[in-house]
């Protein structure tokens, strides 16, 4: 027996692609292959910026900061379901920087910016200054809304109190966007670094030691009136925003999941025990299968959350399938691929673990599957 | 092959094929009908289906794209994707003929002789010959290559002893795809072994019958003691059996298109099952109210959502260019596994009625769930299990090493 195969898709969303998408995966598929080798990878782990400013250039001057901004500001203006490829791409290779904390604050301007905001901070963006949000708090909670910095009225401007987790490349940012209540209303500020103190960021010891994520404190920073982003459309830019967050967390995992699998099949394809290669042992095939059939079912729902990205209702379902998805996929892949690497899995020297941590970073941030799983039973249900 | 037709072509070829569906399809016949071809319990139900597979055939709905001098309708493949395309639409009952014109069909199509073409095409569409398959032996099942059923080459005959078994439609089908052993001299055991399409009624064939798990029939075991065919039923060559059965595995698990068209297996309605649940109770009150069930509800739809992305992805070369053949062949692993879990599932939802069975008055949907995930196994056991199905992933599209 099988399912009606196309019950669901008027539901659920279909898939499409388009050619400047097939374009940029070509491009991004050599491209981090080839500026992000897995001991370039080790060697960023011990630099403190965490990532090689000469390639950040170089992704700058393909354009790819401003892949989903429109020409006026100075992008391409395509769309999210352009970048995703990318995202893959760089999940794949491990290759970290600030390109993905850079577009979302570029959609997090676009959604609830003014004229002025977006004309000064696009170009930016685009141009290769760091733009980033500091939207988490010490409660942990994934609920964006969920806000208890604050920005009070005083003279001109705000002033700010509370504190940011998980900020991504705060350090190199020109711009952070950060979330906060005014008057009790939930609204976007727009916080140039160098209103931000020194010491007012200290950088935190995350699972994924490939990229860099500090904790901001906003006590006593101020900042002008023209700062806040429209009160109005502030809401709706946190809807977008977790989105866009998950769109490219769920391509980068997916990319992730290719590699964690690929790197234990190369393993299971050499390594000898009891005069067999591993590899033809079922207890250990069978499951590798089982994490590639989750890959490829993963990679479905992210090519359908890109396609389907900012459809209304289907957009929102079909991006987290896919990070609920792609969160099961790696989670899975990676864990086993620490595991059928035996003793030399457990050291810190195997790649294994380098995806295993990567995919606990992506569940943390935005939401894990469970979490997805609920938002979709209301939506579905 | 035909012209490729324009769109105003297949827009009216589809509102012809739509209006006559909706005229034709058959309403319930008061009795119930097998969701799959592989569980033909009675006459009554053969008879129905034989004649429901006869009229679409006659309607040109059936084996639409196949030559003409065959007996089918010359057209584009098209043409039958949209007559399959309405069929599912109107949710009749199945093609009968499954193994004919879904596995032996494309087979004789793609590597057959005019002579094989000319004798067994439209005996197949319009359900005159009912063809069944003779692979799985009683001591070889998943290891196919090691099929003993001898096959002695006598004169103009061959004289075949041995035993098939699981032979869905093999007390009422009139030829078999056959595969034997011819040798016992090759290089390794895949090489003895030959390709027929043989006879079924032929003396030293005795089919018996097997009840299966859910309680119905549909399948059989097939006795050959000193049976005599035809040497022209071999085909190809001896020795080229196990090549011509992977080919036939291969319609059979889906990585070629069906080049005859229609279905052989009811589809499960997945929004059926969120029915199911939305009328089901627990503790006064709904059961979509529980976070639980709610949370593997979700992960069922995300699953279903999953292959019916896959299987249109699977055609867009440029998303699957690392592993071009993937998606294909996982198709049938995934599908059935996910099918097998949620038909568990949708037992569970029905409190103290999941112990009522079929034809139960009580019985929710007259059993319908029970049956499904009983029947789900067919499909996860048939056509290579899902252990082998992951073999073959694993060799074939990981690259990784054989061995057991």
């Amino acid at each position: 027996m099988a399912f009606s195969e196309g019950n669901l898709a008027d539901h659920l969303g279909g898939l499409s692609y388009s050619e400047e998408q097939i374009e940029l995966m070509d491009v991004a598929t050599s491209f981090c292959r080839d500026k992000s080798p897995i001991d370039k990878v080790r060697k960023l782990i011990a630099d403190e910026r965490g990532y090689d400013p000469a390639v950040w250039q170089e992704i700058v001057d393909l354009g790819w900061l401003g892949i989903a901004v429109p020409e006026a500001q100075g992008g391409v203006g395509l769309s999210m379901a352009e970048v995703a490829p990318i995202a893959e791409q760089m999940g794949r290779r491990l290759l970290a920087t600030p390109f993905a904390t850079c577009t979302i604050a570029a959609q997090a301007l676009l959604a609830a910016g003014d004229e002025a905001q977006c004309g000064e901070w696009l170009p930016r963006i685009v141009a290769g200054e760091v733009a980033t949000l500091a939207l988490t708090e010490p409660h942990g909670d994934w609920n964006l809304d969920h806000v208890e910095a604050t920005a009070k009225a005083s003279g001109d401007g705000y002033v700010l109190s509370g504190t940011k987790q998980f900020v991504t490349y705060a350090k190199d940012a020109a711009l952070v966007i950060a979330s906060v209540t005014v008057e009790g209303a939930v609204r976007l500020v727009l916080i140039e670094r160098s209103a931000i103190p020194d010491g007012a960021l200290r950088r935190e010891i995350i699972i994924d030691e490939t990229k860099r994520s500090y904790e901001l404190t906003l006590d006593g920073i101020t900042v002008p009136a023209s700062a806040l982003l429209d009160a109005g459309r502030s809401g709706t830019a946190l809807g977008q925003i977790e989105l866009a967050s998950a769109l490219l967390q769920a391509a980068e995992m997916c990319g992730g999941t290719q590699s964690a699998i690929d790197y234990t099949i190369e393993y299971l394809k050499t390594r000898k025990q009891f005069g067999k290669l591993i590899g033809e042992y079922q207890a250990l095939k069978h499951p590798i299968t089982n994490a590639y059939v989750g890959y490829e079912k993963a990679r479905s729902h992210m090519l359908s959350a890109a396609h389907n990205f900012g459809q209304q209702g289907v957009g929102e379902i079909a991006v987290r399938m896919a990070k609920a998805s792609a969160d099961k996929a790696y989670s899975f892949a990676a864990d086993r691929a620490v595991q059928f690497h035996g003793g030399f899995g457990f050291t810190h020297d195997c790649d294994a673990g380098l995806y295993r941590r990567s995919a606990i970073w992506h569940a943390s941030q935005y939401g894990d599957a469970a979490w997805h799983r609920a938002k979709l039973a209301d939506l579905l249900f | 092959m035909a012209s490729r037709p324009t769109a105003a072509e297949l827009a009216e070829y589809e509102a012809q094929a739509d209006a006559w569906f909706r005229e034709n399809t058959p309403k319930d016949p008061g009795f119930m009908l097998p969701l799959t071809f592989m569980e033909v319990s009675t006459d009554q139900q053969f008879e129905f289906l034989c004649a429901w597979q006869r009229k679409v055939y006659e309607a040109g709905y059936l084996g639409a794209s196949w030559p003409v001098e065959y007996g089918g309708g010359g057209l584009h493949p098209d043409f039958q994707r949209i007559a399959t395309k309405v069929m599912k639409k109107y949710d009749g009952p199945i093609m009968l003929n499954a193994i004919g014109i879904g596995w032996a069909g494309p087979l004789i199509m793609d590597i057959g002789s005019e002579e094989e073409k000319k004798k067994y095409i439209k005996g197949m569409l319009n359900a005159e010959d009912i063809w069944c398959q003779g692979f799985s032996e009683p001591e070889n099942g998943s290891d196919l290559g090691n099929a003993q059923l001898k096959a002695v080459r006598d004169g103009d005959e061959y004289v075949l002893n041995g035993s098939k078994i699981w032979t869905s439609l093999g007390d009422r089908a009139k030829y078999m795809i056959l595969l034997a052993r011819t040798s016992n001299d090759g290089p390794n055991k895949y090489a003895g072994l030959s390709f027929f399409l043989s006879p079924m009624h032929a003396p030293g064939i005795e089919t018996r019958r097997i009840k299966k798990l859910t309680g119905e029939y549909g399948f059989v075991q097939c006795f050959f003691t000193d049976a005599r065919i035809s040497a022209e039923c071999l085909m190809g060559n001896e020795g080229d059996g196990w090549q011509i059965a992977m080919k036939t595995l291969e319609y059979e698990r889906g990585a070629k298109v069906n080049l005859a068209g229609g279905y052989f297996l009811k589809e499960l309605d997945a929004m059926g099952v969120v029915e199911l649940a939305r009328q089901s109770q627990r503790g006064g009150k709904p059961l979509l109210d529980d976070p639980v069930m709610k949370d593997r509800m979700v992960d069922f739809m995300m699953d279903i959502q999953a292959l019916n992305l896959n299987n249109q992805r699977r055609r867009m070369g440029p998303l699957v260019q690392d592993r071009p053949m993937g998606l294909a062949l996982m198709n049938k692993l995934a599908r059935t596994e996910m099918i097998r879990e949620l038909t568990e599932f949708s037992i569970g939802f029905q409190g103290t009625r999941g112990g009522y069975y079929v034809d139960d008055p009580c019985a929710v949907d007259n059993g319908y769930w029970h049956r499904s995930y009983l029947n789900s196994f067919s499909a996860t056991i048939g056509g290579g299990t899902s252990e082998i199905q992951r073999n073959i992933i694993a060799e074939h599209v990981l690259g990784l090493p054989k061995g057991r």
